[in-house]
């Protein structure tokens, strides 16, 4: 962690002051154990830069996974004043709505214990996986303008799931404002052949069991119980995503010099919230979002599909509804109380994932009685886990990265 | 000379560059680039017909954007249009211009190996310096 020196605040809090140019202090959600982790690497130090951006609000914040990224660490949390703040691509990351999906099944594990290979099987050869691949979706230029503005919305019109899917998608899988005309032929070309799959590094689809319960109210309320056969698929905007990010990238460092504005690290190369480019970025970064959330749908109908198909069972029988879908690689436009009063600001979260309290008007109807679910995917220790969020205050209505690499 | 090597960078891939020259260093990464990401499984010469010579003009602000700049083009080339780099040769290098002019052919899994997919080329801890038997470079990959 170098010379970066944390204030312990409580059992999970640490403080990284404000120093140097940075334009607000930094507050890391982390334990002990995860506070020995941050030694090994430069997230700290990351948490810091990210704090040197124009119009942060309070804090540059850290989830309590938070490790190492490019530009902003992964787990890093920033929210912007839309007058005098900026969007960063790489406060966003390269792939766009990276995020979780959790799909619950009437089954229970004896159910799949027989059928199991031939099920991991179908599901290989039903959706592609790995470097390059391709899916069954092939797009038309005007299907793929359609998928961009109205993403998930698009995937139930053309007949890959229902609109009950939509409700308990965040956003109903559509992120507003979002103009094909902001994004590249290069990303246009690359998204066309790419619905459908998977892709490859720590993107997966997981055929899981509920093997504990914590809190019984909220899992009857997400429809959850042990025993149960769940479905977990984690990935994002592909190819497309990432070529958004990267020609954005490239543009801003091109004229990073004109913004006037000097970053500790080029990987931050941002533009102003009010200014042209920065606007023109959130348009194509929101297509990028809603070609994800397209992809989730398309991944959720055909992994259906698989089930009904390899189990021999009708969808009475299944029983596969979405329980929530959220994403976590993404620039918003978000209502918080600062200071007293109610702004809009854009909050980065990047590899963190929204996390909004019982009784929040942007949660489904059906879960505003206990909170937002938030989904961590496993690793190779700790288990995914699916948790009611409950926030206090607008710092903490944010929760943990993706792919946790240690829990508190 | 080395051409170039491999360090560990946590999870992510990163290349040290060398050359002689700045020519020469912005050959070899294209030929690192190219050497990490895809392996012949047949040499170049026995497949005849397929190959096809792309010039390009690339642009950065200074010579370490420059350099990641190029390598995004050629990583464009095969993540984006499916070819893979043969041989090439930079005919102007400057600071802040480059063109390469460069000898291709279409992916064919029965031709070529995936050894690791390369996602983007990053700013992160982007180096680009003259030493004293020529010039270095470091970049890290999102793989």
């Amino acid at each position: 962690m170098s010379e970066i020196k944390l204030e312990k605040l409580d059992d999970n809090r640490w403080l990284l002051p404000q120093t140097g140019a940075m334009r607000v202090p930094g507050i890391i959600y982390a334990n002990e154990n995860i506070h020995d982790l941050l030694r090994h690497d430069e997230s700290a130090r990351q948490v810091a830069n990210v704090a040197h951006l124009p119009g942060i609000v309070n804090f540059s914040l850290a989830m309590p996974d938070v490790h190492w990224g490019y530009g902003f660490p992964i787990g890093g949390v920033a929210a912007f004043d839309l007058e005098t703040g900026v969007v960063s691509p790489g406060g966003v990351g390269y792939d766009i709505n990276c995020g979780c999906r959790l799909m619950a099944t009437n089954l229970t594990f004896p159910d799949i214990r027989e059928k199991l290979k031939e099920l991991t099987t179908a599901l290989y050869h039903r959706i592609p996986s790995g470097v390059g691949s391709t899916g069954y979706v092939k797009l038309s230029g005007k299907d793929q303008k359609k998928v961009l503005e109205e993403g998930a919305a698009w995937a139930v019109k053309a007949g890959y799931g229902s609109a009950q899917d939509l409700e308990t998608t965040e956003d109903g899988g559509c992120l507003g404002g979002a103009d094909p005309e902001q994004v590249s032929a290069r990303a246009l070309e690359r998204g066309k052949q790419q619905l459908g799959t998977l892709g490859s590094g720590n993107h997966f689809l997981e055929i899981e069991t509920v093997e504990e319960i914590f809190d019984e109210t909220a899992a009857r309320v997400f429809g959850l119980h042990k025993g149960q056969i769940v479905i977990m698929i984690h990935t994002g905007s592909r190819g497309l995503g990432y070529q958004i990010c990267d020609d954005y990238l490239a543009l801003m460092v091109k004229h990073q010099a004109q913004t006037g504005i000097s970053l500790p690290d080029r990987q931050l190369a941002c533009a102003y919230l009010s200014s042209r480019r920065g606007q023109n970025y959130l348009a194509a970064m929101a297509c990028g979002a809603n070609y994800a959330w397209a992809n989730r749908q398309i991944l959720m109908y055909l992994t259906r599909e698989v089930l009904e198909k390899t189990l021999r069972a009708s969808p009475r029988e299944l029983g596969m509804r979405l329980v929530y879908d959220v994403c976590h690689n993404i620039a918003k436009i978000e209502k918080f109380s600062v200071a007293g009063q109610e702004k809009k600001l854009c909050v980065h979260r990047k590899g963190a994932t929204r996390a909004y309290p019982a009784g929040h008007e942007a949660i489904p109807a059906c879960y505003r009685s206990v909170g937002q679910p938030v989904l961590i995917p496993g690793t190779w220790g700790p288990d995914p886990m699916c948790l009611p969020a409950r926030p206090k205050q607008w710092t903490k209505r944010s929760a943990a990265p993706a792919t946790a690499r240690a829990v508190s | 000379m080395k051409k170039y090597e491999l360090f560990d960078h946590t999870a992510d891939l990163g290349l040290e560059i060398y050359g002689r020259t700045k020519r020469e260093l912005f050959a070899n990464a294209a030929l690192a680039l190219f050497d990490v990401m895809i392996q012949d499984i047949e040499p170049p010469t026995k497949r005849g017909g397929k190959e096809r010579v792309k010039t390009r003009t690339v642009l950065g602000a200074d010579v370490g954007d420059l350099l990641v700049n190029f390598l995004r083009e050629l990583l464009y080339w095969f993540n984006g249009l499916g070819w893979v780099l043969n041989r090439g040769s930079i005919l102007v290098c400057g600071n802040k211009k480059l063109v390469v002019q460069c000898t291709v052919e279409p992916y064919h899994p029965e031709r070529h190996l995936i050894k690791t997919e390369i996602k983007a080329v990053t700013y992160h801890q982007l180096a680009v310096e003259k030493t004293k038997t020529g010039w270095k470079a470091r970049v890290i990959f999102d793989v």
